[in-house]
């Protein structure tokens, strides 16, 4: 099962993709290692589609290069790249059973019976809908679809596959189920996986490593923990959970409302403290979300765990905020 | 109760009441009285659709009408589906002129078009002559009095109808589904024999449907094009009427075409929904 993991290093160098004036993707320079996952995460307008379609063979590269494993696919048109993709709304051929979405790479590729038969068995097996078979893909819901695009993407054992929001049509519960199915199926199969989203969970829950992109270019690439930690840049620490901004010694620094202590005036026991009033508090069930105004500052977000804080602090309150060195990132200027 | 929505819909009677009466005078009844004709005339009984069975001459013009007619149709969708194809897929820059070209066609009077026909092919035609000066033929080609000149001046009346159906199955194709199949390795052609057309289906029923309809009640283009040699039900009736003064054949015909086109929409939505076909509601 884990053919696709004999190939599969992409490497983006100097990649950039202009719509006349407009650069949706600019000078971008990217390493993704074989078998790896790799989200772009960016706001709509970042450039990460733009990124994946070029990667893909759909959109026209202006300027730079794309190498597989060493050699330059840029003149190679996307039928002949070999890259599964899974897209926004699946693009599931509706007048063929699931089945027939699924052997159709392998159909095309004019595969003997048997093999066909074979390797889709493994498919509807890897995603469990060995029983929806000959279901049109309109009878199905929205999670099953979703697999089946994903059967169909992997049949065919490609280097690297290429996912477009693929959990942008699915309610909540079912996502994060299928975020956790996507990753295990990635361990599974050993294949490149490049995914594209805006959202900040996908992205940390599922991630190797994490591309955060913004206006066309790379904001920071990192593994999640790197990225939620150590943020380099305001933009990086906003898009990426939530954070405090706060400016000390002359410089920005993110500070994650998690890693705020919160005590009643005069009982701060952390390193940095600041003095400030209870504005909000908000509850959300596992934490505690407090909006604290302090006096010359933005109002600053404390979360705190709900059930260790016990009785909530009352809206008026006068409290000490603290947090441990280190507790705050010092960001780069942009 | 209080009577209001049954006022209403009384009210909403009332207004369409003018046009019902229209419709059942001036439509139904002369359909009603045709089917009668068609078995009273010349005495009462089948007779008259007796015939189809031992005269030659029906059978000869039915054949010929339906011949016509399917390859009118085979045509004008085959052509009206790359017109549509290149519209919907080309630079959108050119849509707009494609799209009134075709609509211009649309709106000129068949007889216009008819006549330009004439003079474009006939044997002093403009094509003809030309050839005949740069000394590719010495004889005319006949192009006309023919079934040939019929089927050009019936494929090129029909293309319109057969690209706006297309058009409108083509425009709901999501593009993606495309992508989608060049990503998994299919080959243009591929890519349209498998995903593309499959997914026009409804559009190419719709369109060889109402191309094939309209034909078959074609009066003027194979009067003028065929000469008189090529005689389809529609002329056959008319000479029926004016001509022979046989109405009840004249009648027996009307109603045979009627009921095939009924039948033939009976036999379309046993495999289709027709509000799909006609451009209503998605199934």
């Amino acid at each position: 099962m884990s053919d696709g993991a004999a190939s599969g290093g992409l490497e983006l160098k100097a990649l950039t993709k202009r719509f006349g004036s407009f650069t949706a993707a600019d000078n971008v320079n990217l390493d993704i290692q074989r078998g790896e996952f790799l989200t772009l995460l960016g706001p709509s307008g970042s450039g990460k589609t733009t990124l994946l379609m070029m990667i893909a063979g759909f959109l026209d590269i202006t300027g730079g290069d794309i190498l597989l494993d060493g050699s330059s696919i840029a003149a190679v048109p996307p039928e002949r790249r070999n890259f599964g993709m899974v897209f926004q709304g699946y693009a599931l051929f509706p007048h063929m059973s699931v089945h027939q979405n699924i052997a159709y790479p392998l159909d095309v590729r004019r595969r003997p019976k048997a093999e066909i038969e074979r390797r889709v068995g493994e498919m509807l097996d890897l995603v469990q809908l060995q029983e929806f078979a000959h279901r049109l893909p309109r009878q199905l819901s929205g999670g099953q679809q979703q697999r089946v695009a994903l059967a169909r993407a992997l049949c065919f054992a490609p280097p690297v596959l290429l996912l477009d929001e693929p959990l942008g049509a699915l309610d909540k519960k079912l996502r994060i189920e299928v975020q956790a199915q996507l990753k295990d199926i990635h361990q599974r199969v050993g294949t490149t996986f490049v995914y594209v989203t805006h959202d900040q969970e996908e992205a940390l829950s599922m991630s190797d490593r994490i591309v955060i992109m913004q206006n066309g270019r790379i904001e920071q690439i990192g593994t999640p923990q790197e990225l939620y930690q150590r943020p380099r840049t305001a933009f990086a620490a906003g898009f990426l959970g939530k954070s405090n901004f706060l400016t000390a010694n002359g410089a920005l620094h993110a500070l994650r409302p998690e890693k705020i202590d919160i005590a009643p005036r005069g009982k701060g026991k952390g390193a940095n403290r600041l003095a400030g009033t209870v504005r909000n508090a908000t509850y959300f069930g596992s934490f505690l979300k407090y909006d604290v105004s302090v006096v010359g500052m933005d109002t600053i977000e404390v979360d705190v765990d709900a059930w260790r804080a016990g009785e909530p602090i009352a809206v008026g309150t006068e409290v000490d905020l603290s947090w441990p060195d280190g507790a705050a990132v010092r960001l780069e200027d942009n | 109760m209080n009577g209001s929505p049954l006022a209403r819909i009384g009210s909403g009677w009332l207004l369409v009441l003018p046009f019902l009466a229209l419709v059942v005078a001036l439509f139904l009844g002369p359909i009603v009285d045709i089917l009668r004709l068609s078995v009273t005339d010349p005495e009462p009984g089948l007779g008259n659709y007796a015939a189809l069975m031992t005269s030659d001459s029906l059978a000869r013009i039915l054949w010929t009408t339906l011949r016509v007619c399917a390859i009118t149709t085979l045509f004008s969708v085959a052509f009206g589906y790359s017109i549509a194809y290149a519209m919907v897929h080309g630079v959108r820059r050119d849509r707009n002129w494609m799209l009134s070209l075709v609509l211009v066609s649309f709106w000129i009077s068949v007889l216009v078009r008819t006549f330009s026909w004439l003079m474009l092919l006939g044997r002093k035609g403009l094509v003809n002559e030309a050839l005949a000066g740069i000394g590719i033929i010495s004889q005319p080609i006949e192009f006309m009095r023919n079934e040939l000149g019929v089927l050009i001046g019936m494929v090129h009346y029909m293309i319109p109808y057969a690209v706006l159906p297309l058009l409108a199955s083509m425009q709901t194709i999501d593009t993606r589904l495309v992508s989608a199949s060049r990503s998994l390795g299919a080959t243009g052609s591929q890519t349209f024999w498998r995903v593309y057309l499959p997914l026009t289906r409804p559009g190419l029923v719709a369109a060889s449907l109402l191309v094939f309809i309209l034909s078959l009640g074609f009066y003027v283009t194979p009067a003028i094009l065929g000469g008189g040699k090529v005689l389809m039900v529609a002329e056959y009736i008319s000479v029926q009427i004016l001509v022979t003064l046989r109405w009840g054949t004249a009648a027996m015909l009307a109603a045979l075409m009627l009921f095939g086109v009924l039948g033939l929409l009976f036999v379309m939505s046993r495999f289709m929904k027709l509000s799909t076909i006609f451009g209503g509601a998605r199934a």
